[in-house]
């Protein structure tokens, strides 16, 4: 299982809300994301929190500085709107885009995206609210919009569209640090057949055992407020991840 | 300080190849130019994507003779991920296409068919690699230093055999094993990308340059 150091910056800073409200700055970009890469982490996410068109420049700088001294996976999201964005993207160092709204707006650009760049390079990125049926819908703008969107039919969209991965965010339980949702993990896990990366409310150890007592386990886990804190070391993270995978192996 | 060419036919992370080169200590010179690559004393050839797409886009800027040219003078190239796969003599991605033959050899498919769950694809993942008995030449310079705890960051769908005579490492994905590293001659190639597999991947691209 990866383990993916998960970065919301907001103009020049790294911050970190509750259910993606109320932020607050926890560091610099870049000097984050080499302490994170030196600590061992398998891939960073650079999400862009406002995603507003101007300050976008603002991001690729970050990315251009961080490949410097990052020698792991850099993915970058958050407001990548065109074929033309991608490309500034992975131009300045990402190796893949996490996309959400543009592919709510225009689901084309993914395919778009897969037959010029390759789908190793697109994450499908879905923000999951639970509903009161009982089942969830995918969001924008920060888990504020709804799409009106279910979210199993979204990724059954999305993969058909050509993404490589799913990045699943659970708004309910991001920076909670109570664990992740797990009803919304096996659901998804159920039907995709990319790999999964899971994010939005690891807390502690426990939050990994329960994932595993599904009898599955994500391809990854984008985490944030545990790193941000010091709460967890990539390592510890990364040797639960690899004891939970061993024990998944023998069983 | 040793110049590395960097050959740009417009696919693959040619800034963080760069970048892990100037890390490690040399001096990478990213260009299409077959003139600027040829005085070079080391090439890489990135990629990342489709096969044909990358095969059209290298053949498009002459840029293939420059690999077949290195291969002729014995000049030391790395092929990284789908510049590996281009250096076999075909692949089977989205159809059959004719690769640069340099290695004998195809590239094929992972089975799907695993047993109780379809497998997940592409291959996104950090896997050890075990290279095969004791290797001499390059192959045996760029795997000096790899261990069992040692990572590599790998994400493709398709892959060379493990039993190709010219694979030299190994890994394992899905039960299914396939080549993680080839060599031959002055050519050695990677499935996995070393300049964004950390520390592992950083020692290998040192071996390539020292």
């Amino acid at each position: 299982m990866r383990v993916i150091a998960r970065l919301d910056v907001k103009n020049e800073w790294v911050i970190k809300g509750i259910q993606m409200e109320g932020l607050r700055k926890v560091g610099e970009p870049v000097e984050l994301a080499r302490a994170y890469y030196e600590a061992g982490v398998h891939e960073i996410i650079f999400m862009d929190a406002v995603a507003s068109l101007y300050d976008r420049n603002t991001l690729f700088h970050i990315i251009e500085a961080a490949c410097e001294s990052v020698f792991i996976p850099i993915v970058i999201g958050g407001g990548l709107r065109s074929l033309e964005d991608v490309s500034s993207a992975l131009m300045a160092g990402a190796d893949k885009v996490a996309i959400n709204t543009a592919a709510v707006h225009n689901l084309s650009l993914i395919s778009q995206v897969a037959g010029r760049f390759g789908s190793q390079c697109i994450v499908g990125s879905i923000e999951a609210k639970r509903q009161n049926d009982g089942s969830w819908q995918a969001y924008v703008d920060n888990g504020r919009e709804p799409t009106g969107l279910d979210v199993l039919e979204w990724v059954r969209e999305l993969e058909a569209a050509g993404v490589g991965e799913i990045l699943l965010t659970s708004v309910d339980q991001d920076g909670t640090k109570r664990g992740f949702d797990v009803d919304l993990f096996a659901a998804v896990n159920e039907i995709t057949s990319r790999p999964l990366i899971l994010s939005g409310g690891y807390g502690d150890p426990d939050h990994l055992q329960a994932l595993s007592s599904t009898g599955q386990l994500p391809n990854a886990i984008a985490v944030g407020s545990v790193l941000h804190y010091n709460k967890a070391t990539p390592s510890d993270l990364i040797s639960l991840a690899d004891g939970l995978e061993r024990m998944a192996i023998a069983a | 300080m040793m110049r590395v060419g960097v050959i740009d036919y417009g696919v693959g992370n040619l800034r963080s190849v760069a970048n892990a080169l100037r890390h490690v200590g040399a001096d990478p010179v990213v260009s299409d130019d077959a003139a600027i690559l040829l005085a070079c004393e080391r090439l890489i050839l990135p990629g990342v994507g489709a096969f044909a797409y990358g095969r059209d886009a290298l053949a498009a800027k002459g840029l293939d003779r420059v690999v077949r040219e290195a291969a002729a003078c014995e000049k030391p190239l790395l092929g990284i991920c789908v510049g590996m796969q281009l250096l076999f003599e075909r692949s089977h991605e989205f159809g059959e296409h004719e690769g640069l033959g340099l290695i004998p050899g195809e590239i094929d498919a992972f089975s799907q068919d695993t047993g109780a769950r379809r497998l997940r694809l592409p291959n996104v993942n950090w896997l050890p690699i075990a290279p095969e008995a004791k290797q001499n030449g390059l192959a045996g310079r760029l795997l000096d230093g790899v261990t069992d705890r040692s990572r590599f960051y790998f994400v493709h769908s398709y892959h060379a055999q493990s039993a190709n005579p010219f694979a030299v490492a190994s890994a394992r994905y899905g039960g299914q094993p396939f080549a993680a590293a080839v060599a031959k001659g002055s050519i050695f190639a990677t499935q996995f990308h070393p300049e964004k597999s950390g520390p592992d991947g950083l020692k290998m691209l040192k071996n390539f340059v020292n």
